[in-house]
């Protein structure tokens, strides 16, 4: 056994046993509990999560079976799964905003024997579904609240079994039997099986070996220089392979620190207090900060508005450069820094990003404007691209070579082919072993040659090197006229605007291209404030004639925008329409992260399409919500729709 | 909340009267807001007082509180019978109590706010106080150990140093129910507790009180409007109309009752 520990650990628990020997004093996982920041060091978690693996395998849990993780990022749900991998069990988190339905299908695809879960709602959502899950056995619960006077016969608080694990494991033949079971996992053992979000149908559940997450993790915590002094915060969902990568698999390969929040609303003062080293978020989150850090700097007063602007400009003129080493002129150099202490100094602070060293983006594509405006600011923000099949990463920027408009080079060790009809394909170190019980799709994914296709449509520049992202493949459709159309290049342009949250663009085999959007209430609302605009809700300021001809304004500058670019010119936007109500992922509209589900929208909302290419100029409309608690209900509207101003081709390039 | 659990344990605290209201009377000058009303309320169980607008709810709670002085009749808390009593007293001997339109301070931060509540628990003197020293500081970290653990039962963290004038209605309802909770009060008087307040809201504080009831076994006595939400809630129900009492008994007996239906209820639909 001590030569397996000599070993190279090719398993997650091997790495934590080695951390907890190698560093166990540094801090492993901290959770602001009651107001209080609590940490555990790594030794203590390794501790723990023997103890919890012991009481797991009392409950039955062994060898090749699955247990669901439900919940916000909290270090048990965390513990949870190190102590399934100890025993070889698999952990199969899992969205937990998912509705009951969702869940129900996900639990019993993955044939989970156990489920550790964070508290009373999702219980009750599990016992709602128990008659649909009949492999589930037993459940396990971190937060007690509520739950007390429930029936216990198949239900238990992680802490007890954490007591019950710590008092089996005073007996020696059960303390090696642990060792053994950590000792007898290997590398090409399924690690974990991440239940993609479903952007195509039902989720999938992506089986991630061991040896290979943690080759990918090597790779990138090399890459980043990561190590045992750097913190990050565990905000984002459990399911989602961002996590489990950033968080997980790289904290255990780097020995690094992750805070759990004290709750999902707390994140943005968490961060404050964390000031991570390493952050990740979707450029959703980027976008929503500087509306806010805009919106706060309206209400300052006249003379910080005036600095706050001044520097700020100071900044797009030179930060970039700074960051990039490149030259810069010693006028601009004392001005930002002049500017850094009154202005960005502060601002990084209060953002939560005063320490952050690594900054990662991805998911969609962000506004150039919004990520110079973080770069400019001294934060190397970096962009990346990845899949839940890849174990994420496929291309990544290195310090130095950032772009808003690519994804970067190839990531190490990563290989990448583009198909003949222009789909990317890869292969790299962390890749998947397959769908859980889903041969058909595992062969549909993988190509004759053993590339992973990644369903989106890309190209690398030839300068550079770097890869371009334009569409999901199936998505870029052609129009009438034979013009390229591809929608979320059309509908990102559009969201770069604060006051646009959503767009769906239409336009595949039609004469032109229309579009559905969402406005965003927090700018727009502002904006209405502002502007004495009044409403009581989301569908009045929608529907409000001043929000329509703001909005068209927008439209009409992307519409500039497309024209400037051969390729896409024929894309611009003809009509638009804005929703009566936010897109929503508890209504299918998008998926768990956000996505926007075109063909399901289409469907859904085929009145107003109608409307937008019959000529009218407003459509009734009812839709079907689900509320939170899974009722249902219908809102009706009537929805205006908006003409918009085409640019010529040709007139635009001579005035250019 | 699943309706079985609360079931149980109201069944498992029920036991001793609490408070007994004994033939009370109230008026102002000619006006009768309260006519020879008598009822009780057990230990651990919510009690939902309802009735139409002007039935005298609100003074009901005042005269359990002591806010007003019944002109006859008497009232019994924990053993102890009498007939006036300063709200002061009430508050002490552990009543505490949430108000139809919002009544905290609104410059001051939810954590401070709750903190209030637990002003009558506070023991050192005010030369400790002043100097946040010694007995007062260890009193201090003790107190807000309470008011953290409420902050999380509300989970209302978010909103800890939030001044609460800033927060929406609903919040701010909440943070008034953490307030009345600093107290540990054996009796908990929550007026209107959902007025104003959406679906959503008012689901999320449906299981706060159904919670508080559980987990602190706090005896709740409420008024609301939302006839589904009483129903739903309560163990036992009060209907007043005009002052007087027309009805008293579990949600079932109640909604069934011709009088109740006939006053207050309407169709039922």
């Amino acid at each position: 056994m001590e030569a397996a520990k000599a070993l190279r650990e090719d398993t997650f628990p091997k790495l934590l046993a080695r951390n907890a020997r190698v560093r166990g004093a540094r801090p492993a996982i901290r959770h602001k509990d009651l107001g209080i920041w609590q940490t555990w060091s790594w030794a203590e978690v390794y501790e723990t999560v023997r103890a919890l693996a012991v009481g797991y395998r009392a409950l039955g849990l062994e060898r090749g079976d699955t247990i669901a993780i439900v919940g916000a990022n909290r270090p048990k749900l965390y513990w949870s799964m190190m102590a399934a991998q100890m025993l070889g069990a698999i952990p199969v988190p899992v969205y937990a905003d998912a509705v009951a339905d969702e869940m129900a299908y996900v639990l019993e695809h993955a044939q989970v024997k156990l489920a550790a879960v964070q508290d009373q709602e999702q219980v009750d959502k599990i016992l709602s579904i128990a008659d649909r899950l009949h492999y589930l056995k037993f459940i396990a619960y971190d937060w007690e609240r509520g739950l007390r006077d429930y029936d216990h016969t198949r239900l238990k608080p992680i802490n007890e079994l954490i007591a019950e694990g710590r008092g089996l494991l005073k007996d020696p033949a059960i303390a090696s039997a642990l060792d053994e079971s950590i000792a007898a996992g290997v590398g090409a053992d399924i690690s974990v099986i991440l239940y993609t979000s479903g952007t195509t149908g039902r989720s999938k559940g992506v089986m991630l070996s061991a040896e290979r997450c943690i080759n990918a993790a090597t790779d990138s915590v090399k890459f980043d220089r990561l190590n045992d002094h750097d913190e990050v915060l565990a905000y984002l969902p459990l399911a989602w392979v961002g996590d489990h990568y950033m968080n997980y698999a790289q904290g255990l390969v780097a020995g690094y620190c992750m805070s759990c929040p004290e709750s999902a609303d707390t994140v943005q003062q968490d961060l404050r207090e964390i000031g991570p080293t390493f952050y990740f978020a979707p450029p959703r989150v980027f976008e929503n900060l500087l509306t806010r850090v805009m919106i706060r700097m309206e209400d300052a007063s006249a003379l910080k508005r005036k600095m706050f602007h001044y520097f700020i400009g100071i900044a797009k003129q030179y930060g970039e450069k700074i960051l990039n080493g490149e030259s810069v002129p010693l006028a601009g150099q004392l001005l930002y820094g002049l500017g850094n202490l009154l202005v960005y100094a502060p601002l990084k602070n209060v953002l939560g990003f005063s320490r952050m060293r690594v900054g990662y983006t991805a998911g969609e594509a962000i506004g150039p404007e919004l990520f110079s405006f973080y770069r400019s600011l001294g934060l190397n923000l970096k962009q990346l691209y990845g899949q839940t099949e890849a174990f994420l990463y496929v291309t990544v920027q290195p310090d130095g070579q950032i772009r808003a408009d690519t994804v970067g080079p190839l990531a190490p060790n990563v290989e990448v082919k583009i198909s003949e009809e222009g789909e990317v394909l890869f292969k790299s170190p962390g890749m998947f072993l397959g769908y859980f019980r889903d041969d058909e799709r595992t062969h549909e994914t993988l190509t004759p040659d053993g590339f992973i296709k990644t369903g989106d449509a890309g190209f690398f520049e030839p300068q550079s090197g770097h890869l371009k992202i334009i569409d999901r493949a199936k998505d870029v459709g052609k129009m009438a006229n034979g013009d390229l159309f591809p929608p979320k290049y059309v509908e990102n342009k559009l969201k770069f605007f604060p006051n646009i949250k959503e767009a769906v663009a239409f336009g595949d085999t039609r004469d032109f291209v229309t579009c559905f959007l969402n406005i965003d209430i927090t700018a727009v609302g502002n904006w209405a404030e502002r502007n004495n605009v009044v409403y009581a809700s989301y569908q009045e300021l929608a529907g409000h004639p001043l929000v329509y001809d703001m909005i068209a304004s927008h439209v009409d500058e992307v519409n500039r925008l497309l024209a400037a670019e051969p390729m896409m010119a024929g894309a611009q936007i003809k009509r638009f329409l804005i929703l009566h109500k936010e897109l929503d992922a508890d209504d299918g509209e998008l998926t768990r992260t956000q996505k926007v589900r075109r063909g399901f929208i289409a469907e859904r909302y085929a009145p107003l399409i109608d409307a937008l290419y019959n000529g009218s100029s407003e459509a009734d409309i009812s839709t079907e919500v689900t509320f939170e608690d899974g009722r249902k209900g219908t809102i009706s509207a009537r929805v205006k729709v908006r003409d918009c101003t085409l640019v010529p081709v040709s007139a635009h390039n001579k005035a250019a | 909340m699943d309706a079985s659990v609360h079931h149980k344990t109201s069944t498992l605290a029920k036991g001793d009267t609490l408070l007994a209201v004994d033939n009370v009377s109230l008026a102002f000058g000619g006006v009768k807001a309260i006519t020879d009303v008598s009822f009780d309320i057990k230990k651990g169980e919510i009690r939902a007082i309802i009735g139409p607008n002007g039935a005298g709810k609100t003074s009901m709670l005042n005269v359990i509180n002591g806010f007003y002085h019944p002109q006859q009749g008497r009232i019994t808390f924990k053993g102890e019978t009498r007939q006036k009593m300063r709200p002061y007293v009430a508050a002490s001997q552990g009543i505490a109590r949430t108000f139809q339109n919002v009544a905290l301070f609104k410059g001051m931060t939810t954590l401070d706010n709750i903190m209030a509540g637990r002003s009558l628990k506070m023991n050192s003197n005010l030369f400790w106080q002043l100097w946040r020293h010694g007995p007062a500081m260890r009193e201090e970290v003790e107190h807000r150990r309470v008011v953290e653990e409420i902050i999380d039962f509300l989970e209302i963290q978010a909103i800890r140093k939030t001044p609460v004038g800033k927060l929406p209605y609903g919040l701010q309802k909440r943070v008034e129910l953490g307030r009345a909770l600093a107290m540990e009060p054996e009796l908990l008087l929550l007026d209107e507790p959902m007025a104003g307040m959406n679906l959503e809201e008012k689901e999320d504080m449906s299981r706060f009180i159904v919670d508080v009831n559980t987990q602190y076994g706090t005896t709740i006595a409420l008024i609301e409007h939302d006839i589904g939400v009483v129903m739903d809630l309560s163990d036992r129900v009060v209907v007043l109309e005009y002052g007087r009492k027309i009805a008293d008994g579990t949600p079932d007996h109640v909604k069934n009752d011709q009088t109740v239906i006939d006053a207050y209820l309407g169709v039922p639909h």
